[in-house]
């Protein structure tokens, strides 16, 4: 009891605190920063004066696991995933008609923007990745989550952090950093949530009764430790006021744009490679039912990834003010990295190895095999696009926005949808997911989605980077800006109509899980009949008399 | 000699040299000899639950 007064008086100090940076606040968008944090220091504080004898609960029950925090997870990853790709379809149609910014600056490109990519990133994918890890952390240490209390607050602290990134970028906040916009109070939250993160996952490990530590948990402690090193060096930075929300980064010019871009890929490198591999290299085991196809493998593609991702970040600085060197440096590890990566794809590919069968079986399966393949797509495409020549036509250009799309819907988001498919029946304790059927309609809709996004982005790169290059006789540029604007614009609508099948498919998971979650079953035909021909399971017919009794043929 | 060069001298020699052993060690490390059993048991650790227990 003493202990719910302490947090609970706690948590209304920092209700307290919030309302004085709000009186405080030296521009609208920090006190309303200040505001929604005050209202969940207070929702907090009422959760835990309600739910007193709460961690009375969670201490003594060893024998089972903790799996609240991740079934609120699944939910939480089907939420976002649905707003993140709603706002990613929403600023396609903005780039075809800019009608669509609506003459609002809350509602421009360049504010939604971010609110796509960190929903769908951090919000889609963190919560995939926080809830599974304390999914498998559990099972393959055979040990209950540790500190129970702290796993909560990480996934509630988590989802104040999406609010306010997602309500900063729309009121106009940002540091202007590829992946990292929200500004410093936001990143010291996050800061703190990871560290809690960390504890937990960590915590469950040492407390571990299995002897050994699985692969998966090596990749998802990579993911928290390196996570939780880009955020700090990449957010250094000295606020303008402690009660506004602008700072001025450590770091200036082209030292700036290395650190960014040095946090920039190794967000690709360890948040949306690193943490999904972990997830791979539980999930596709367990529902092939088959152990992984290469241990050893997989723990050298563990050290490969982590001794070269790391230097690879220099590519997206080609041609800028960055030393040669660095560039060349990054172009070279970045080739280097086809390697594992590959060495990864085909360990996940040929852990079905003797069960090829369950693709045509098995909808899980597939779509994990689809994630695979496309793993190892824009695991080759990426090298490519590092090699400077390459780079020269393809940056800036809509080629990039199609290999980050080909990686994250087809890599991140198929792995993603699959393991909550295999984790929603299980967490609600169900008979089967409500329909396997629609996950195939799933499973379409999303690949006809990816093609139609991938491939007009190509052929949009591609027109763009030869448009913006091409010199006519008299030595000046043929094509103004506008004109390559104007020639990918049906390439637009195309991604728009891809981007438009992969929400459907989303839509159509959305509703398989929570009629999941729910207890329904859907009447459907099951996946594989039983195969059997009366007609045919009968005795041979009695051989012919004349050919008498010792007649028989000599085949026989 | 600047810091600079200093710490670009040491990136592009014992440092390099240092990471390269390094890696090569934690691959080699998977070679050693009874390695394959100890990654088959490994391996099948994440079914363990549904047998024995």
């Amino acid at each position: 009891m003493p202990a719910t007064l302490a947090k609970s008086g706690g948590l209304f100090l920092a209700m307290i605190i919030a309302l004085f940076g709000m009186a405080q606040a030296q521009d609208t968008a920090f006190a309303v920063h200040m505001g929604i944090m005050a209202l969940a220091a207070l929702i907090a504080a009422l959760a835990v004066m309600k739910g007193a004898n709460l961690s009375g609960q969670l201490a003594d029950n060893e024998h089972q696991y903790d799996d609240a925090p991740v079934r609120w997870g699944v939910i939480a990853t089907t939420f976002w995933g649905v707003i993140g790709l709603l706002a990613g379809l929403f600023i396609a149609l903005q780039l075809a008609y800019p009608v669509l910014n609506l003459g609002f600056e809350y509602t421009t490109f360049g504010r939604l923007r971010p609110l796509h990519t960190s929903a769908v990133i951090f919000a889609f994918g963190g919560n995939a990745l926080i809830c599974t890890s304390f999914f498998v952390v559990q099972r393959t240490c055979r040990a209950r989550l540790a500190f129970p209390g702290m796993a909560r607050f990480v996934f509630w602290g988590y989802q104040l952090f999406i609010v306010l990134a997602a309500t900063g970028y729309v009121l106009g906040v940002t540091e202007a950093r590829e992946y990292a916009e929200p500004e410093w109070y936001v990143d010291l939250w996050l800061t703190v949530v990871w560290v809690a993160y960390l504890l937990v996952f960590g915590g469950t490990i040492i407390k571990r009764r299995e002897p050994h530590i699985y692969v998966a948990n090596w990749f998802y402690l990579a993911f928290i430790i390196t996570i939780a090193m880009l955020h700090i060096v990449n957010n250094l930075s000295m606020p303008a006021s402690w009660a506004g929300s602008k700072s001025y980064s450590a770091f200036a010019g082209v030292q700036d744009a290395l650190t960014q871009w040095w946090y920039g890929h190794n967000a690709v490198g360890f948040f949306l490679t690193a943490g999904f591999l972990a997830m791979m290299y539980y999930f596709v085991p367990k529902q092939a039912e088959r152990p992984v196809y290469s241990y050893r493998l997989s723990i050298i593609h563990f050290w490969s990834l982590i001794f070269l991702y790391i230097w690879a970040g220099p590519h997206h600085l080609h041609y800028t003010s960055l030393p040669d060197w660095a560039q060349s440096l990054g172009m070279v590890f970045s080739v280097m990295l086809w390697m594992p990566s590959w060495g990864g794809m085909i360990n996940g590919l040929m852990t079905l190895n003797g069960a090829w069968e369950k693709i045509r079986t098995d909808p899980i399966i597939r779509m994990m095999v689809l994630a695979l393949a496309f793993y190892g797509m824009s695991t080759f495409e990426g090298p490519m696009m590092s090699i400077k020549s390459v780079n020269s036509l393809s940056h800036y250009t809509d080629w990039t926005i199609g290999h980050v799309h080909s990686g994250a819907l087809g890599w991140n988001g198929m792995i993603t949808f699959a393991c909550m498919y295999y984790l929603a029946p299980r967490l609600w304790n169900r008979q089967r997911l409500y329909s396997l059927r629609l996950i195939n309609v799933h499973f379409w809709l999303a690949t006809a989605g990816i093609v139609f996004y991938t491939a007009s982005m190509w052929v949009a790169g591609l027109t763009q980077g030869l448009m913006w290059r091409e010199y006519g006789a008299d030595g000046y540029l043929v094509n103004s800006f506008a004109e390559t604007i104007a020639a990918i614009h049906p390439m637009y609508l195309l991604r728009a109509f891809g981007g438009s099948l992969y929400l459907a498919g989303a839509l159509v998971f959305a509703w398989n899980i929570a009629m999941t979650i729910a207890g329904r079953l859907r009447q459907e035909a099951p996946m594989t009949e039983t195969p059997y021909n009366a007609a045919a399971d009968r005795p041979l017919p009695a051989p012919a008399r004349s050919a008498g009794l010792g007649g028989l043929q000599p085949a026989e | 000699m600047s810091r600079y060069e200093l710490l670009r001298q040491f990136a592009d020699s014992w440092a390099l040299l240092g990471m390269c052993l390094l890696f090569l060690g934690l691959v080699g490390w998977t070679f050693r000899p009874g390695a394959r059993r100890h990654h088959d048991e490994a391996a099948k650790l994440i079914f363990r639950s549904d047998s024995d227990d």
